[in-house]
């Protein structure tokens, strides 16, 4: 039985969050489809011509399609950087788990260091110079892959933890190198928090602004996030168009998010039970 | 790609010795993740040690020993800069740990729309940090956003949020807060739901009442989950750049200028050596704060 507050309650809550949380969402949608005129006014007001696809070319055609090549890049970013987390990351959790040895207390000091030590900016950026890789897309996802490889590998830790051992010593037995063992596997078994971290990890990196603004700068190299200045100046603003932008970059996340609201949740919420 | 590193600069602590090991757990798995990390992220970090003593212009480097330190500490703008991280820091996480229990506790009683209601604060966290900060600082105009606007119909007179000094900093902190919120409220729903049923049943047959059971039972075993909150938003907070820059770019004046934008401005205008001490100084200041607070809160979690 429910009681009373539970029902007033929720309506109260439900009017709440729609005003703090769906509003700003709702002016986003509302301006996106004004025209520029309208959207200038910065209004809650329903655009008198509706015309939210006439917005969306006109987004795609600035600067000589630049967000078709902004999309392309943080799709060859996000992937690119997100297999290496998924595999290099799943590799040192492993061992790691497995096999306690001289290398363990100095993997967990730099794991923790990772997490917590913001990155030194200009230095990487004179390293970047010295190996070729500054204003290059590679230089970027091994970037990504060195600032995520921390959460990437407690994530897979803890979860390796839950796999028997007697599987691995089965495996021996067989006759299995390690690469068979790892890859044929115990690879397989780690489908869940593989999910996990996929998913959470190509959301930050796709989101990203700040990396790609000191490590790829220029305008051919533009990923998403950074295509959102073409339409932002601090006297013409074209707020139609750049609302049209931020509804488009908001798409990939949304549809990750019904789809594997879960896993994020569970990568997310690692660590608030005390384990 | 990552043989291209390798050739020139692996750290020589983590080349594998030629030594073939029995071992079904090979050290050389640690090898693709070591290489990346040390030599983009551990060189650099441990270069900025060094750079950070310099005046440096990318191809020379003076050696002036603390100068650039000295300079934070001596120019207004700078130590405004770092005042503003830990305002901005405490602030967020403060708010995200009491709103965030708060909905937390909510969403895991009986209430209606539960699923809506945490789909809904939740989707923020997803959601691109610039998008958000381009949206609320339409949003936020003095005159023509929609809050103002909003305000001046039951007739108050909104400040000037990301204009008016004394509010920006908080304006944007709390533009955060409504970002991040929805990642504490899943982390203390987690936490919550973990708690035993049976500590509330065995509360209410003694008659404990609502406030009782929460500051007695909840309040104490989801101290995991505050102590990740406070951790989490502490080291976010510190770390902040891009919902600033989007929003006021340190401004109007260096107001809400924090740690983080003043390495990017001083990267910009070509104070490299400045840019690389800025990175040092909030190096310091997490290490500082982070490292003894987590021992602080975890030795507490244990006497409960």
């Amino acid at each position: 039985m429910r009681r009373p507050i539970h029902i007033w309650g929720g309506i109260a809550a439900i009017l709440i969050t729609t005003v703090v949380f769906i509003v700003p969402f709702l002016f986003i949608v509302v301006n996106a489809m004004k025209s520029s005129r309208e959207a200038a006014m910065r209004s809650f007001a329903m655009p008198a011509v509706w015309r939210l696809w006439d917005n969306l070319v006109e987004v795609i055609q600035t600067r000589d399609y630049m967000v078709l090549t902004a999309f392309v890049n943080s799709t060859i970013l996000t992937v690119a950087s997100v297999t290496m987390l998924v595999i290099f990351g799943a590799m040192v959790g492993y061992v790691l788990q497995r096999r306690p040895s001289i290398w363990t207390g100095p993997a967990n000091f730099l794991i923790l260091a990772g997490l917590i030590i913001p990155p030194a900016v200009v230095p990487t950026i004179w390293l970047l110079q010295g190996l070729g890789l500054f204003k290059t897309l590679h230089g970027l996802i091994l970037i990504e892959v060195a600032y995520g490889l921390s959460f990437s590998v407690l994530l897979f830790r803890a979860f390796i933890a839950t796999i028997p051992r007697e599987l691995d010593e089965a495996a021996i037995i067989d006759g299995a190198g390690p690469m068979r063992i790892f890859f044929g596997i115990i690879l397989p078994l780690l489908r869940p928090v593989v999910v996990t971290v996929i998913v959470v990890q190509s959301v930050a990196i796709f989101n990203d602004f700040t990396n790609p603004l000191y490590y790829l700068p220029g305008n051919k190299n533009a990923t998403v996030q950074l295509t959102l200045y073409n339409f932002l100046s601090q006297f013409n603003t074209s707020y139609n168009l750049l609302f049209t932008d931020i509804l488009l970059i908001t798409i990939p996340p949304l549809i990750v998010y019904i789809f594997f609201n879960r896993q994020i949740v569970a990568g997310l919420t690692a660590g608030a039970v005390k384990g | 790609m990552v043989a291209e590193i390798t050739r020139d600069d692996a750290p020589a602590s983590t080349r594998i010795k030629p030594v073939r090991s029995p071992s079904p757990y090979p050290s050389w798995f640690y090898l693709p993740a070591a290489i990346i990390y040390g030599v983009l992220f551990l060189f650099p970090t441990v270069a900025s040690l060094f750079f950070s003593l310099t005046r440096w212009t990318l191809f020379d480097a003076t050696f002036i020993g603390l100068g650039n330190f000295q300079q934070f500490l001596k120019e207004p703008f700078l130590l405004q800069g770092l005042v503003n991280t830990l305002i901005y820091a405490v602030l967020t996480s403060g708010l995200k740990v009491v709103i965030g229990l708060a909905l937390g506790v909510m969403l895991t009683s009986q209430i209606v729309a539960r699923g809506y209601l945490r789909a809904v604060i939740f989707f923020p966290v997803l959601v691109s940090t610039v998008g958000v900060g381009i949206t609320f600082t339409t949003l936020m105009h003095p005159t023509a956003g929609a809050i103002n606007t909003t305000l001046a119909l039951v007739g108050i007179h909104g400040p000037g949020w990301l204009t008016d000094p004394h509010f920006a900093l908080i304006s944007v902190a709390l533009v955060d807060v409504w970002k991040g919120v929805g990642l504490a409220m899943v982390i203390y729903m987690a936490g919550i739901v973990a708690i035993p049923q049976e500590f509330y049943e065995a509360a209410s047959i003694d008659g404990a009442t609502g406030w009782q059971k929460f500051g007695s039972i909840t309040l104490p075993l989801a101290m995991p989950a505050t102590i990740t909150v406070i951790i989490l938003s502490l080291i976010g907070g510190l770390r902040s750049f891009d919902l600033i820059w989007a929003m006021t770019k340190g401004g109007p004046g260096f107001t809400s200028d924090v740690i983080a934008s003043v390495i990017y401005k001083q990267y910009q205008a070509g104070f490299y050596g400045l840019s690389t001490a800025g990175n040092v100084v909030l190096f310091v200041l997490v290490a500082v704060l982070i490292v003894p607070l987590s021992a602080f809160l975890n030795r507490r979690q244990v006497e409960l």
